[in-house]
C-alpha cells in the first residue's frame, strides 16, 4: 500500500487508479489512512462484505473479534472491466509491488 | 565478584530484537518483508551468542544458578524464532483459495462502495472519471484486510 503511494506519479502517468477495498468503514478511511497515514488515492468502504463475496475474497473470523475480512488480493482491470493481470498472493506478506503493476499496465490498450 | 554472563545476555536481548524487530520495522520493505531475512540474520547472531552464554554457564566452576539462567535465556531466545517463523510460514499463508475470485481475461463484478467522504461510487465511475487528464487506461483493486 505504501509502495502504491510512492508511486501514485508513475501509476498516473501510465494512466492506472488504484483503488483499495477493505471492510473499514469510511470514517476509519478517512482518519486512519487518509489523514493518520497520509494515503491521497482512493479508499473504499465494504462493510457488508458485499464486493469482497462476488470477488470470492471473503477470509472468515480473520478481523476484529472474529469478523470477516477480506484476504489480500490485487487486479488490474482494463477500461473494459476485463482483468487483465492479477495478484492473488498466497502468502500474508507478499502483496503485489508497483513495479509488476507498471509492467503489467504495459499491455493495456 | 561474579561476572555477568554477558553473551547470554545480549543473545537474549538480541532475540528480542531480532522477533519484534519483523512487525515493527521490516514489515515495511517488501525485501525484508516477503522473506524475513533481516530477522533470521539477527536471529542467527542471538543463537552464536546464546550458545557461548550455555557453553561458558557449563564450565565445571560455574554454580547451577548460571547453568539455568543461560539455558533458560537460550529456550526463550529459541521460543521467539519459532514464535516468527510460525507467524511468517504458517499462519501467514493461511488464506482462503479464493477459486471464484476473477481470472485474467474475466470481466469483474461490478459494485457500488462508499468513499471516505461517505459518497457511493460504483466500478463504472472509476473506470470512466479521468486520470492525469485522459480516460485511465485501467484501474487497479487492491482488496486488503483492513486497518486494525
Amino acid at each position: 500500500m505504501r509502495g502504491v503511494e510512492n508511486s501514485l506519479q508513475a501509476l498516473s502517468e501510465a494512466g492506472i487508479r488504484p483503488v483499495a477495498i477493505s471492510v473499514d468503514t469510511p470514517e476509519v478511511n478517512r482518519e486512519m489512512m487518509h489523514e493518520a497515514a497520509g494515503y491521497t488515492f482512493t479508499f473504499l468502504s465494504d462493510p457488508q462484505l458485499e464486493a469482497i463475496r462476488r470477488y470470492d475474497l471473503v477470509h472468515a473470523g480473520q478481523g476484529e473479534n472474529g469478523a470477516d475480512v477480506a484476504r489480500p488480493a490485487e487486479f488490474l482491470i482494463d477500461s473494459s472491466g476485463t482483468v487483465r493481470w492479477r495478484m492473488m498472493t498466497e502468502n500474508l506478506y507478499a502483496r503485489a509491488r508497483p513495479e509488476q503493476v507498471l509492467e503489467a499496465a504495459k499491455a493495456l490498450p | 565478584m561474579k561476572r555477568l554472563n554477558w553473551q547470554s545476555w545480549a543473545g537474549f536481548l538480541l532475540s528480542l530484537v531480532a522477533g519484534f524487530s519483523y512487525p515493527f520495522l521490516f514489515i515495511r520493505w517488501p525485501i525484508t518483508r516477503e522473506f524475513p531475512w533481516a530477522n533470521l540474520v539477527l536471529f542467527a547472531l542471538a543463537l552464536v551468542l546464546l550458545l557461548l552464554g550455555l557453553r561458558r554457564a557449563f564450565k565445571p566452576d560455574k554454580g547451577i544458578v548460571s547453568k539455568i539462567f543461560s539455558s533458560l535465556a537460550a529456550s526463550l531466545g529459541l521460543l521467539m524464532l519459532a514464535g516468527l517463523l510460525f507467524a511468517v510460514f504458517v499462519t501467514g499463508r493461511w488464506l482462503p483459495a479464493s477459486g471464484g475470485a476473477p481470472q485474467v481475461g474475466q470481466k469483474v463484478p461490478d459494485f457500488t462502495l462508499i468513499d471516505a467522504n461517505n459518497r457511493p461510487v460504483t466500478l463504472a465511475q472509476l473506470l470512466t472519471e479521468p486520470v492525469n487528464n485522459r480516460p485511465p487506461r485501467g484501474v487497479l483493486l487492491i482488496f486488503y484486510r483492513g486497518y486494525w
